[in-house]
């Protein structure tokens, strides 16, 4: 396959809560909910923040990246669990804003924490294909945990767009592979401003039974192996679940570390894995081969095989890393939090 | 602010693209049809702005109006872009942080919304250079 990324950009609010905090205000034991998730903090959306203005920042931090010419885009694909319109596509903000419109096509995905890699596979064919010259993939959320639920540690926000086409490529894809079924362990119903988990039940059923399908999956029909790979990454809810996926694909931690951010970041849904690969591709050198798979309950895993190019040197630069957009946090505590997050009504 | 109003200018505040003099060198924010100097004598043409600038001076809101309660206080600054023109906008900082020349770049975000049911208006605020 001749396709690949040709910028990516990513993007965080400043704002940070840590786990003790909300363990604070909800009588819990900080240091046992720190172990079990191996999460420390978590990013926060301003006042003024949502999906869409975190999307358009990633986007544009993608296109600066690498000097894209905006109007070459003929495909932008926004996904998120958390788009601030029911009926109206974020995407067509977000193509407006970085001046890709008139001439391309939009839409909304929407998959809990995996719709932006489905918007990667969408770009992937219809660049392939000849449709399209350049797409772009975003994965972005202001994800939600209701007051007390053990979502509400880790659920974050942040967004990271890809940039897909077929030529100056700073990292190729070589394949593809997505493992399916239904699986009912996280929803959100319409009009709910919360979603509804099934605890334990989106472990075994849920991530690790599809996260190694897909993994195993693309491992088996390409022929590679674990330690073929230079980094990894894998869908991070939280630290923990990552970790042990690697482990029992046989993946090291020292692959997986430049690429799990969800310690100091939290979990960004859409733009979870994408982080990682954002981030890892910041430390990247020509030739590193790179293993991603993302997870979305309901339920789905979509796998990628990257090789890194030497172009990625020329552009690394040209936006922000996402260490920098971790640096120099805003911490709050949890009344500024909840006026954040809308949680108080005026 | 009305939907179509707001639509008629969405290019523009999304993208800070004002209008440029071909023949006295002014750049103009907001757009302008005629330029103000050449009058009609003007040759006047789209624009994109950097989105960088400087703080020329400021005030911050403590009593902001109803669509703005949830922002107060807020800092709502004149902004004078490289290029030249001045423009008001909020200034997205902390409040110990804001000073009279502070170096800002432009920054998207939610400039209001009419209701829980109605439409969100985006468009550029500022944030400090670094930041």
């Amino acid at each position: 396959m001749s396709v690949g990324i040709v910028s990516y950009g990513a993007y965080i609010p400043r704002y940070r809560i840590r786990v003790e905090e909300i363990a604070k205000v909800w009588g819990a034991n900080p240091n046992s909910i720190i172990d079990g998730l191996m999460v420390y903090e978590k990013s926060v959306p301003d006042l003024d923040e949502d999906t869409i203005t975190i999307a358009v920042e990633a986007a544009r931090h993608a296109i600066n990246r690498a000097g894209i010419d905006p109007q070459e885009i003929g495909a932008l694909y926004t996904g998120s669990e958390s788009h601030p319109y029911a009926v109206k596509p974020s995407s067509t903000v977000v193509a407006e804003a970085i001046g890709a419109t008139p001439n391309l096509t939009v839409a909304d995905f929407e998959f809990a924490c995996k719709a932006g890699t489905a918007a990667i596979q969408t770009c992937m064919g219809m660049v392939d294909s000849g449709m399209i010259k350049l797409g772009m993939a975003i994965g972005a959320d202001v994800s939600q945990g209701a007051p007390g639920d053990a979502l509400e540690y880790t659920a974050a926000a942040g967004g990271v767009a890809y940039v897909i086409g077929k030529k100056d490529l700073v990292a190729n894809i070589e394949s593809t592979y997505s493992f399916t079924t239904d699986t009912p362990d996280f929803w959100r119903r319409e009009g709910m401003p919360y979603p509804e988990h099934g605890g334990r039940f989106t472990g075994e059923p849920g991530y690790f039974k599809h996260v190694s399908s897909a993994a195993q999956g693309l491992m088996k029909k390409m022929g590679t192996k674990p330690s073929d790979y230079d980094y990894a990454i894998f869908h991070q809810p939280n630290g923990k679940f990552p970790t042990r996926v690697a482990k029992m694909l046989g993946f090291s931690s020292e692959q997986i570390k430049p690429g799990l951010v969800v310690t100091r970041l939290g979990n960004t849904y859409s733009g979870s894995c994408m982080m990682g690969l954002a981030a890892t591709l910041d430390i990247a050198k020509a030739g590193d081969r790179i293993f991603m798979t993302s997870f979305g309950s309901g339920a789905g895993s979509d796998s990628f095989s990257y090789t890194v190019t030497d172009r990625i040197e020329e552009i690394r630069n040209g936006a922000p890393s996402v260490e920098k957009l971790l640096a120099d946090p805003i911490y709050i505590n949890y009344a500024t939090y909840a006026r954040h997050k809308n949680k108080i009504k005026l | 602010m009305s939907v179509p109003r707001f639509w008629r200018r969405l290019k523009n505040i999304y993208n800070l693209i004002g209008t440029h003099c071909e023949k006295c060198g002014s750049f103009l924010y907001p757009p302008r049809n005629m330029c103000p100097k050449c009058r009609r004598n003007g040759m006047t043409i789209p624009f994109k702005f950097k989105g960088t600038g400087e703080v020329l001076t400021y005030t911050i809101v403590h009593t902001g109006a109803k669509d703005y309660t949830k922002l107060t206080p807020y800092i709502l600054a004149i902004i004078k872009l490289d290029e030249g023109p001045q423009l008001t906008s909020q200034v997205i900082c902390d409040h110990s942080q804001i000073r009279i020349g502070m170096k800002v770049k432009a920054a998207f975000r939610k400039l209001g919304e009419e209701s829980e049911k109605g439409m969100i208006y985006y468009g550029t605020k500022f944030v400090p250079m670094e930041g």
